[in-house]
């Protein structure tokens, strides 16, 4: 792959991309923070939540499968991309069982921290209250289903990282639901507790059995700042204003 | 059946696809056959004989509406409760079915021989009510023809010699295109005669546009297509026609199948393609031998196959049949069936041009598309171009349904307008029109002089069309419906924003909803609209938008006068605590 050099337009400012890049990692180099939470830096897309959607062009795409073009005009951080991100973060509140406080993901947990960087308040839709099954088979990891997002993380990182294919998916449209290789459960499966699957779920529903909330609120991931603090400390060019 | 039976026929299916993982479509669907479902044991041994994992089967199966995870009866009908099903009697059908078997629809006889399940639009809207029993259409059902069905079935008779196993052409107008008069081999003895970047000139002086309802220019994407790098090129024709109300493509499938296989064969040819796929739909099987036939002359007559016409092109047609799932008319979608998966749509770019099936450059065009096609190498561009209107040339099959005399098929020149298809149709006391089915657009009678044409009302040809009685606001509630169900569950906005807009309307239609209710299901239809992966999600919240733009009052006379409704149901909430503490708390009760 060539390494050339392009440039795109954030929100109106000029960002350097190289070629094959995507407009999501373009960004993220630039210290620009696109909201995101099925992509995550070692795995391939999955295209599966859309809150990394921006205006591209004037058309909204997904900034985390879309390849930078040079001059490709970006509307990232608005009101109104911002509002529907939200809607998509109270659609996910909505669809599964989150139980915030009593989750150990709680202060870690992706999904959390985007409803609190989007301005959540409550979702304001009507909760589903799905019936859903805790797969406790295996010895070291549980899967607890109603806190699944179906970003399908733990399977783009089964096949792409640990060579396996622990998970996959069942049934369509809301009856979609994470599915193990084995009809026994998770136990059934190679699942190692060393596998990256294991630890790559964004919110509390792929879990190690036996840890607690064990850092002290106030220390945890996003406590103190909020989701994409990471990226946006790395800024290298001026925000315009 | 004994566990190592069921592993033989298994092995035996697989065999029968070369053992590819690429056909486990193929392998399911012949394994569904023999076995009557897909059991867990079933999905292990599929896995096994393709060296697939399983949960890598699972993805796929558990994806389809025609493949049952649990045992069915030996005969299995799927009733229609698609709209125009639905606006003609499908309802009271389903209750005589319920009466002469004793079941309720999704449950399957005590004796096993029957089950009753509701499917989608199966593209008989114009011979409504219809089912699929075993796979053959029965049409023009009443109440009154079911116990005799029913009958039939319980003595495990073939129900293809009932009357109603009948389906009429019912093509109401042939256009010169389309359903004109057809010489096999004319159309490609004139492209092997040119060379492919002249023939895709041709289309361009044609100006076709796609006719699935995009309109994309096809000799560009041909174009594209041809100069992509690739191993291979391929071309898919698209006979996955899930919009309900839609069916010309069943009437081109009947009436010229030659016309069609001559247009793939054609853009086979203009792309550098030696192999071609026609995805046919789940629910048109029944057509399968006949298309297989077809297939079968063409090669003998040298129009198919390797040295075709002693030219020394190759070129062959294999036809893929689907599982039952709407969303696989999306095209990218259609290309992850083909390869045997599960048919969730992909992020674009990459465009099929560039990287389809197999990641390599792939045509998916609309079978009337390729019709056209056709028709354009045989007679010249310059004649297509003559036929229809400003920039959207040359005509269009439409699938006429509804409140209407003359329900079918009519092929038209672009450029017509509503009331013009009204008049043509015998359709009097129009409330509205869905134009282009649920994924397009309602429109009122001050929108009656519009006309068919790419820049204002595209359209891949289903015409429903609601006389002034009905509760239009009650099929948008089902098109809401249809979305949920169809949602391939993919992307968040999509999977849970489809369901989010039935309750929202749902509430409304009930008389709960207030002004405030209304104004937030606008704002989660743009969001679901502007969100999704793709053109289902996209459109979905269509019925729902288009109502509320162009029958505003309809939604004003459904609202109630408080301020605000919760929508949450708190003795709904409390009934599971309640059954098991066996109490019933006072839902009036003050605070203190």
């Amino acid at each position: 792959m060539s390494n050339e050099k392009m440039t795109i337009l954030i929100d109106g400012v000029a960002v350097e991309a190289t070629e094959g890049q995507t407009i999501l990692q373009a960004a993220a180099d630039a210290g620009i923070y696109i909201p995101r939470l099925c992509n995550h830096k070692d795995l391939l897309p999955g295209g599966h939540c859309r809150i990394c959607t921006v205006k591209i062009n004037g058309r909204p795409g997904s900034s985390c499968t879309f390849p930078v073009a040079d001059g490709l005009v970006i509307e990232n951080d608005t009101d109104e991309l911002n509002a529907m991100r939200r809607a998509i973060v109270e659609m996910l509140f909505v669809e599964g069982n989150h139980y915030c406080p009593s989750c150990e993901a709680s202060g870690n947990c992706e999904l959390q921290a985007l409803g609190y960087r989007l301005g959540m308040i409550n979702p304001e839709y009507p909760y589903q209250e799905p019936k859903n099954e805790i797969d406790a088979t295996h010895d070291d990891v549980y899967i607890d289903r109603d806190r699944c997002v179906l970003c399908g993380r733990c399977a783009r990182a089964s096949v792409q990282l640990d060579g396996k294919r622990v998970f996959g998916f069942d049934g369509r449209g809301l009856g979609t639901r994470i599915a193990v290789n084995s009809p026994d459960g998770l136990g059934g499966t190679n699942l190692s507790v060393d596998d990256r699957a294991a630890t790559i779920c964004p919110t509390g529903c792929l879990r190690v059995k036996g840890q607690g909330p064990d850092i002290p609120v106030g220390q945890r991931a996003y406590d103190s700042t909020p989701i994409g603090s990471d990226i946006e400390r790395k800024q290298t060019v001026k925000q315009a204003t | 059946m004994a566990v190592e039976q069921q592993r033989d026929i298994i092995s035996q299916v697989a065999e029968e696809f070369g053992r590819s993982p690429a056909r486990l479509l193929d392998v399911a669907r012949g394994v569904h056959a023999r076995l009557g479902h897909l059991s867990e044991e079933s999905i292990g041994f599929i896995a096994e004989a393709l060296g697939l994992e399983r949960v890598r089967v699972r993805d796929t199966i558990s994806f389809y509406h025609f493949f049952a995870r649990q045992p069915r009866g030996r005969s299995t009908v799927y009733l229609c409760n698609a709209v125009v099903e639905r606006m003609k009697g499908a309802d009271a059908v389903a209750k005589a079915f319920e009466e002469a078997t004793g079941v309720k629809m999704g449950e399957t006889t005590p004796d096993n021989a029957i089950s009753l399940a509701y499917t989608a639009c199966i593209g008989l809207s114009d011979q409504a009510p219809s089912a699929l029993v075993n796979g053959i259409p029965l049409t023009n059902l009443t109440p009154a023809d079911v116990p005799m069905i029913v009958e039939t079935l319980r003595k495990g008779e073939d129900v293809s010699s009932l009357p109603q196993a009948k389906v009429k052409k019912n093509l109401l107008k042939r256009g010169d295109i389309v359903f004109g008069a057809m010489d096999p081999g004319a159309a490609i003895r004139k492209a092997l005669a040119l060379s492919p970047v002249e023939l895709i000139n041709e289309m361009s002086v044609s100006r076709l546009r796609g006719r699935g309802g995009a309109g994309f220019p096809t000799s560009m994407k041909w174009s594209f297509c041809r100069t992509a790098k690739g191993e291979a090129h391929y071309v898919v024709c698209n006979a996955d026609e899930g919009e309900p109300g839609t069916f010309k493509d069943r009437v081109i499938l009947t009436e010229c199948p030659d016309l069609l296989f001559e247009g793939m064969t054609v853009a086979g040819y203009a792309i550098g393609a030696k192999k071609g796929f026609l995805y046919l739909r789940a629910e048109y099987e029944y057509m399968l031998a006949r298309l297989e036939t077809v297939l079968a002359r063409r090669r003998d007559a040298g129009l198919l196959g390797t040295n075709i016409l002693g030219k020394g092109f190759d070129f062959d047609i294999r036809i893929q049949v689907g599982g039952g799932a709407y969303v696989c008319g999306e095209e990218s979608a259609l290309i992850e069936s083909l390869e045997g998966k599960r048919g969730a749509p992909r992020d674009r770019p990459p465009f099929p041009v560039q990287k389809g099936y197999r990641n390599q450059p792939t045509s998916v065009n609309n079978v009337e598309t390729l019709c056209c096609a056709a028709r354009i190498v045989e007679k010249g561009g310059a004649w297509f171009s003559a036929f229809g209107y400003e920039d959207s040339k040359g005509t269009k099959a439409l699938s006429i349904s509804g409140d209407c005399e003359r329900p079918g098929v009519y092929e038209v020149e672009y450029g017509m307008t509503l009331q013009d298809m009204l008049d043509m149709v015998g359709a009097r006391n129009v409330q509205a029109i869905q134009f282009g089915g649920p994924s397009g657009q309602c429109i009122a009678p001050d929108g009656f002089g519009r006309r068919l044409d790419f820049d204002d009302l595209a359209t891949g040809g289903s015409v429903i069309i609601f006389g002034e009685d009905r509760d239009l606001l009650e099929y948008m509630r089902q098109f809401t419906e249809f979305f949920t169900e169809e949602s391939c569950g993919w992307c968040a906005p999509c999977r849970v924003g489809t369901t989010l807009l039935l309750k929202g309307l749902e509430k409304i239609l009930e008389g709960s909803g207030t002004k405030s209710d209304l104004e937030a299901l606008k704002k989660l239809g743009a969001t679901v609209k502007a969100m999704s992966r793709c053109g289902l999600g996209q459109t979905a919240a269509n019925p729902i938008l288009t109502t509320m733009e162009n029958f505003p009052g309809l939604y004003e006379a459904r609202l109630s006068k408080d301020e605000f409704i919760p929508s949450f149901d708190l003795a709904k909430a409390l009934e599971e605590g309640c059954a098991v503490t066996g109490r019933n708390p006072d839902l009036e009760e003050k605070h203190a």
